[in-house]
């Protein structure tokens, strides 16, 4: 399979047509094994999630939280490798339609190669990555790579980031931009921060056309209140926790629990 | 172009700013202000001030004739870091962080430390400032470095034992940028060593560079020469850029690092990055790095806490490429070796980490001969070894606690 990549922005502008938002869900690959975080990443979908994110498990995580850490720590222990993020790919998408991205820290693609990583993450129908340790400036490589690929690129944006730097953000994303919604690491929280609506608004000005809410989200209600002015919510450490402690069927659970929030989420306004 | 002008983000092909988003304001707002501070007198008076008054600067050189005999006859020279308050280089850079701490206006630092050298340092400097200190440490080093977890106590420090990972230096520099994300508005990051994301590798540097300063002036006082090769041991980098970077232009003086080659560099537990890594990115830059095929950090091991580290900073990666310094491994054994040797012929306790340049020196000395004058940095003292190295050589009486 070499076709076009399945870009997320095309499933959140079909989405936007049927007056809703799209809910994205993370799981690392290899936890609790290869087999296994399959089935759970289908079962997302099965339950209401539009798009996922297959974690790469890499051994300093510094942007996540003790739930991811300690998943992706057990994946490692059990010989977590980088071809089985291709493997995984593959077998969700043969499952299931909806755009896979895969949430990577940098070393892994540079280890690997960028060009190889791309060309079979496309060839195993991925729809792109998500690099949450480095920004557009420090990645003209991969930058020049999912331009040839037509994959896409997903960068983050923070609280903190400047307006100049969101500018930089927007036009270097392709698929939609992670808006960071709090200064902190994944992990469930009572209250999605203020600081969300605000980022989204800012990149909005900066001309984001798709932008995505992450950390922090673990409830239906959270991804209502998140699709009130974003385009998506991304929902981790909360599936990751269902997973551990409940299997499959818990992960299938909690899904469907988040998923209650697009059907009662009030569609964003289209125009912007 | 001078060895010596190098203000980063790149040296050659190592370096950069590899680092979230959600760090780039924080970090581009040190750089700023190290930028400013680097060119305003004033704040380079104050630092001055600080290192006469209170970290004991310009440190002494003693030369070690005893131990020198052991060397193949060579002069040995000491450039003593270990006498500075707080017992290692470490304070060189933390004062200067500290001051940078102080004209961002942020109220609380935090530090990563592996031996607890920095770790002291660090909550030194804030008690002199009055600054809120958390230090992250891995909970291996927090049970071998005790003492030195009591000292940060003492000093009024928070100290964070991180469980995660290999639980040593990589792990706690993961889990402090974690918090440095959460807290980022409040809080600066002492950086302890010549590595991590720019501007650290250059400004760490130019707050050591005062030894290598400092020891050339005085080795030329002292021979009327520059010394033929000088020794310092590598974990991150920063004793030794910092030694070295007097000399860099000054090319018959032959540069050496000793990385910490653990039971052996063709063993698995080492903490060689130069001499068995690769590049590859971790903790914001690109450099040499011990890691498996996937780029998955590999844990690297040494006896010394200090240099238990897969990395190393991308200046040191650069001046191995370009053939001007020369980086080779000593073991534990050797490095234990050397500490006894200088204890018993000197009367100096050497830190661990200090003393795998030691045991370097050694090996250059019967190399270079007699004439060689070699210069070693003596980064810390090792008070905080003495356990380690009484059940290495099994010092302690038989049911005898500590009380």
């Amino acid at each position: 399979m070499s076709a076009t990549p399945l870009s997320v922005g095309t499933r959140i502008a079909e989405r936007r047509i049927d007056g809703r938002g799209v809910l994205v869900g993370y799981l690392p690959v290899g936890f609790p094994d290869l087999a296994t975080s399959i089935d759970a990443a289908v079962a997302l979908v099965e339950n209401g999630v539009d798009a996922i994110e297959l974690g790469l498990p890499y051994s300093d995580p510094v942007m996540d939280g003790i739930a991811i850490q300690q998943a992706t720590q057990v994946a490692l222990s059990a010989g977590f490798r980088i071809r089985d993020v291709f493997t995984a790919v593959e077998a969700v998408r043969s499952r299931v339609d909806a755009p896979v991205l895969v949430m990577t820290y940098w070393n892994p693609v540079v280890q690997y190669g960028a060009d190889r990583f791309a060309d079979q993450l496309r060839d195993a129908g991925g729809a792109g990555l998500i690099t949450p340790d480095i920004t557009p400036d420090s990645a003209a490589d991969w930058i020049a790579t999912s331009v040839r690929t037509g994959l896409d690129r997903v960068f983050l944006a923070a609280p903190s980031s400047t307006d100049e730097r969101l500018k930089l953000t927007v036009e270097n994303s392709r698929g939609f931009v992670y808006a960071v919604s709090t200064m902190g690491i994944t992990g469930a929280r009572a209250d999605v921060a203020a600081s969300a609506r605000t980022l989204v608004e800012r990149l909005r000005a900066a001309g984001a056309e798709n932008t995505c809410v992450g950390i922090g989200i673990s409830r239906g209600d959270q991804v209502a209140e998140v699709l009130e002015y974003a385009d998506g919510a991304i929902v981790g450490s909360a599936l990751v926790t269902a997973l551990a402690e409940r299997g499959v069927a818990g992960v299938a659970a909690t899904a469907a629990e988040l998923a209650t929030g697009l059907r009662s989420g009030t569609a964003r306004p289209q125009a912007h | 172009m001078s060895l010596r002008d190098q203000p980063g983000p790149f040296f050659g092909d190592f370096g950069g700013r590899f680092m979230p988003e959600s760090l780039i304001a924080a970090i581009d707002e040190l750089a700023a202000a190290y930028e400013s501070a680097k060119a305003d007198p004033g704040f380079q008076a104050e630092l001055a001030e600080l290192h006469r008054t209170y970290t004991g600067r310009p440190s002494l050189i003693t030369e070690v004739p005893r131990f020198a005999e052991h060397a193949g006859g060579a002069r040995i020279i000491l450039k003593r870091e270990d006498l500075n308050h707080t017992g290692s280089h470490k304070i060189n850079n933390v004062l200067g962080q500290a001051l940078l701490t102080r004209r961002i206006g942020k109220k609380r630092v935090i530090a990563e430390t592996g031996a607890g050298q920095h770790g002291v340092a660090t909550a030194t400097a804030a008690a002199l400032f009055g600054l809120e200190c958390t230090i992250f440490m891995g909970e291996v080093d927090t049970q071998r470095q005790a003492l030195n977890v009591a000292r940060m106590r003492l000093l009024g420090a928070e100290v964070v034992s991180v469980t995660t990972g290999s639980r040593t230096l990589k792990d706690a520099i993961n889990e402090a940028y974690r918090e440095w994300v959460t807290s980022v508005e409040t809080t600066n990051y002492v950086f302890g060593t010549a590595a991590g994301p720019h501007p650290f590798p250059a400004m760490v540097r130019d707050f050591q560079k005062i030894i290598g300063e400092e020891a050339r002036e005085q080795v030329l006082a002292l021979t009327g020469r520059l010394p033929d090769a000088v020794a310092a041991c590598v974990g991150g980098g920063s004793n030794a850029i910092g030694i070295f970077h007097a000399f860099l232009d000054d090319a018959d003086v032959k540069l050496y690092g000793f990385e910490a080659a653990g039971d052996g560099v063709d063993t698995e537990r080492h903490a060689a990055s130069i001499e068995r890594g690769r590049p590859g990115i971790l903790h914001g830059a690109r450099s040499y790095l011990l890691q498996d095929e996937d780029g998955q950090t590999i844990e690297s091991h040494s006896i010394s806490a200090g240099l238990d580290y897969p990395g190393v900073g991308p200046e040191h990666a650069f001046l191995a490429d370009a053939g001007r310094a020369e980086y080779l491994p000593a073991t534990d054994t050797e490095a234990m070796e050397a500490l006894r040797l200088l204890s018993r012929t000197e009367g100096i306790i050497p830190a661990i980490e200090s003393a795998h340049a030691l045991a370097g020196a050694l090996r250059l000395g019967r190399e270079l001969g007699p004439d060689a004058i070699i210069l070693v940095n003596l980064s810390g003292r090792g008070d905080k070894d003495v356990a380690t190295a009484g059940e290495w050589f099994d010092l302690f009486d038989e049911g005898a606690v500590q009380s």
